[in-house]
């Protein structure tokens, strides 16, 4: 089993270092950089001539490292990553990447994840009342659900939801906190705010990810529920919750544990538009402005983590798979 | 031990063909056969724009900015019946409280709505013509869907955006699916290095959450470019990102055929490698790779409609359902115009539409088998 782990832990290293190269090259491809918007702003705000605000963007550039190649800024940037945590300087925060990224990032994972168990959770529960109870009434429902989890784009529940708190309920929609309690210290009146707000961004998200969890987990016990040990556990005589319950379900959640590490970028994916939708806190507006100011250490920074926290997230399904089920340990 | 078979297997070894097959149980699920119904209609709707919009999408018409959906009455305001179908006008008027512009009825006329009318002249492959699928007679307004900020009427707007996210989603898929099946394909046949560095680019794109990626391409694209430019690059973008996907599941089917008596004979007739592939191996995963290529349209369609909401997809002047949503995003406009999210409502019934189709054929491409799900 340790084995396994070290082999998986080496393997996932060069993964990494494509995932930061490439980070870093696709957040360089918009034509221009920072500095260009900076240059214009001056032009227009400062009245400074073309040539003294091209003057001061180059300078600029030399105070940020943005005039050597790139090979030379990624390397920097590596190493600023691996000796100091340092992720680079965000130019619209005027502050260390770092410390604008981590606490969004926080925020956008515990959404995700909170979204991941609760779907999972329901998913698993539906999905076997839908599979041995297969046509019925619920099931169909369920099925019907599921799809339209599918199928609604995750930004326009969060429009609509958004429209049916403001407009039918009028509740304050969007945020985390209330205006209150922004900047207010954590107490358990923050808390109790933060569970009004939190509840949108899990529903909107886990809404899909249960749709898929569910499908999923019917479809295998369905198969499981076909096989000859199932028939075998039925003519034993046993009773039909411990057919269900210890032979079918069980075998069952193999594909489903595999799932989860597909399941994650959903639900991170969901975040981010709802998020910028909603107006959260989070990494998603965060990302957005970051993209079209072209601050890219911090778009580029954010990329690359959520990237790690993916590969990780697979490092965790493939080994809790190599627990669960030991023929894979031994491939 | 004899294994069960399934009745699909007795009617293939009376000698019904493939496709009798998978058509006999696609015919079978009526949820798919929806789908595809829906997905015709809304096609037609979007191929045809102009002669199902009673107005021009393009005509900016400010003074009837926000125009609620028009209701469509049997009974007049007496409550006497009318077998055809009629709208009011609506007249503007000031609220008194809040000086907020409102809408309302103006009963005085009836307006019966027409089948084949004359209306806006028109553009269509060619044909230049002046005739609707519906309208009212001179004097009436029909906005069905009400109107944008502009005044446009949004039925039509959103008949001429279902052409630009349909067929953005069916190109991407499309060259997602052949980029996908070739390189799944070479990625299986010829193993070794070739296989490595396929299989080594694939797990790299698939590290990537999608949407942060795309949102990041497609942030890229220069500002100068124009919609049709942008319209293209989205595409290459979809298809760049789609098809590792695709590329492992034909590669899995690729080496499993790889060993098979049919390869070793035209290997030894002197059958190139790539005839092989081409004529034979990606020929065998066909029904698998219309599969997928069904599935992921409905997958591209909302990621387009992300994208182009988020204004980093489809530029204005180039229409599309999530273009049309844009203007949602503004909680204001969004409470006093609700009904600026209606296409919205035609991405889910597309998307579903699609799943449905997907869905049926993915159960009835593999018809020899009795597992039912």
């Amino acid at each position: 089993m340790i084995d396994y782990i070290i082999r998986r832990l080496l393997a996932i290293i060069p993964v990494l270092i494509a995932i930061s190269i490439i980070s870093f090259i696709v957040i360089q491809l918009p034509p221009g950089d920072y500095m260009t918007a900076v240059k214009g702003q001056m032009q227009s705000l400062g009245g400074l001539t073309e040539d003294e605000a091209e003057k001061v963007a180059q300078e600029l550039r030399k105070i940020y490292g943005l005039d050597k190649p790139l090979v030379v800024q990624y390397l920097l940037w590596i190493k600023g990553i691996i000796t100091k945590g340092s992720f680079g300087f965000s130019f619209q925060y005027r502050k260390d990447v770092g410390q604008v990224i981590w606490v969004r990032l926080g925020l956008t994972m515990l959404i995700a994840l909170s979204c991941h168990f609760v779907s999972t959770a329901v998913g698993l529960l539906i999905g076997i009342y839908c599979a041995t109870r297969q046509y019925s009434l619920g099931d169909n429902f369920a099925t019907l659900l599921a799809f339209a989890g599918l199928s609604i784009p995750s930004f326009f529940f969060a429009l609509v939801i958004m429209y049916t708190l403001t407009v039918g309920f009028g509740v304050e929609a969007g945020g985390l906190f209330s205006q209150y309690y922004v900047l207010a210290p954590w107490s358990w009146a923050k808390f109790v705010d933060f569970l009004k707000h939190f509840w949108v961004p899990v529903l909107i998200v886990g809404f899909a990810g249960t749709a898929r969890n569910m499908r999923v987990m019917r479809g295998n016990l369905l198969d499981v529920l076909n096989s000859q040990y199932v028939l075998t556990a039925r003519s034993k005589g046993l009773k039909e919750r411990i057919v269900i319950y210890k032979h079918a379900v069980v075998n069952a959640l193999h594909p489903i544990i595999m799932y989860q590490g597909m399941v994650l970028p959903f639900m991170i994916q969901g975040e981010i538009a709802a998020s910028i939708v909603l107006n959260l806190p989070t990494g998603g507006p965060m990302f957005y402005d970051a993209l079209v100011a072209q601050d890219m250490y911090l778009a580029g920074s954010f990329l690359m983590l959520l990237s790690v926290v993916l590969v990780i997230g697979n490092l965790a399904a493939d080994i809790l798979l190599a627990w669960v089920d030991p023929r894979i340990r031994y491939k | 031990m004899k294994l069960r078979k399934g009745p699909n297997v007795i009617e293939a070894e009376k000698g019904k063909s493939y496709l009798q097959l998978v058509w006999r149980k696609f015919k079978r699920s009526r949820t798919a056969i929806g789908g595809g119904i829906v997905i015709v209609i809304i096609s037609i709707l979007s191929i045809f724009a102009p002669f199902f919009s009673p107005y021009d999408y393009l005509d900016y018409q400010p003074h009837q900015s926000f125009r609620p959906p028009q209701r469509i009455h049997f009974f007049d305001h007496n409550g006497k019946f009318h077998w055809r179908l009629f709208v009011y006008n609506l007249k503007l008027e000031m609220d008194p409280e809040t000086y907020s512009r409102i809408y309302e009825e103006d009963i005085s006329r009836r307006f019966p709505i027409r089948l084949l009318v004359r209306g806006w002249k028109y553009n269509l492959f060619g044909i230049s013509s002046n005739l609707h699928f519906f309208g009212v007679e001179e004097g009436g307004a029909i906005h069905l869907l009400g109107t944008d900020i502009y005044g446009r009427d949004l039925l039509g707007r959103i008949f001429l955006g279902g052409r630009v996210s349909l067929s953005i989603a069916l190109f991407g898929a499309i060259v997602t699916v052949i980029i996908g099946s070739i390189m799944g394909a070479v990625s299986g046949y010829f193993s070794g290095l070739v296989d490595m560095v396929i299989q080594r680019a694939i797990e790299i794109i698939q590290s990537f959450p999608q949407l942060p990626l795309w949102m990041v391409l497609s942030a890229a694209l220069p500002k100068t470019w124009s919609s049709l430019d942008v319209f293209i690059a989205m595409i290459a973008i979809f298809s760049l990102l789609n098809w590792p996907l695709l590329a492992r599941e034909v590669r899995g089917k690729v080496l499993s055929y790889r060993e098979q008596d049919f390869v070793m004979a035209i290997k030894e007739m002197g059958g190139s490698d790539a005839r092989i592939i081409f004529r034979h191996l990606i020929p065998n995963c066909l029904s698998h790779i219309m599969v997928v290529l069904t599935l992921s349209i409905p997958e591209l369609i909302l990621m387009e409609s992300v994208l182009s909401f988020l204004g980093l997809g489809i530029q204005p002047p180039m229409v599309s359902w999530g273009v049309l949503l844009q203007r949602a995003q503004k909680i204001e406009t969004l409470g006093q115009h609700p009904w600026i999210t209606l296409p919205g409502f035609f991405i889910i019934i597309t998307v579903l539409g699609f799943n449905f189709l997907g869905d049926g054929l993915r159960d009835a491409a593999d018809p020899y088998s009795v597992r039912r799900t």
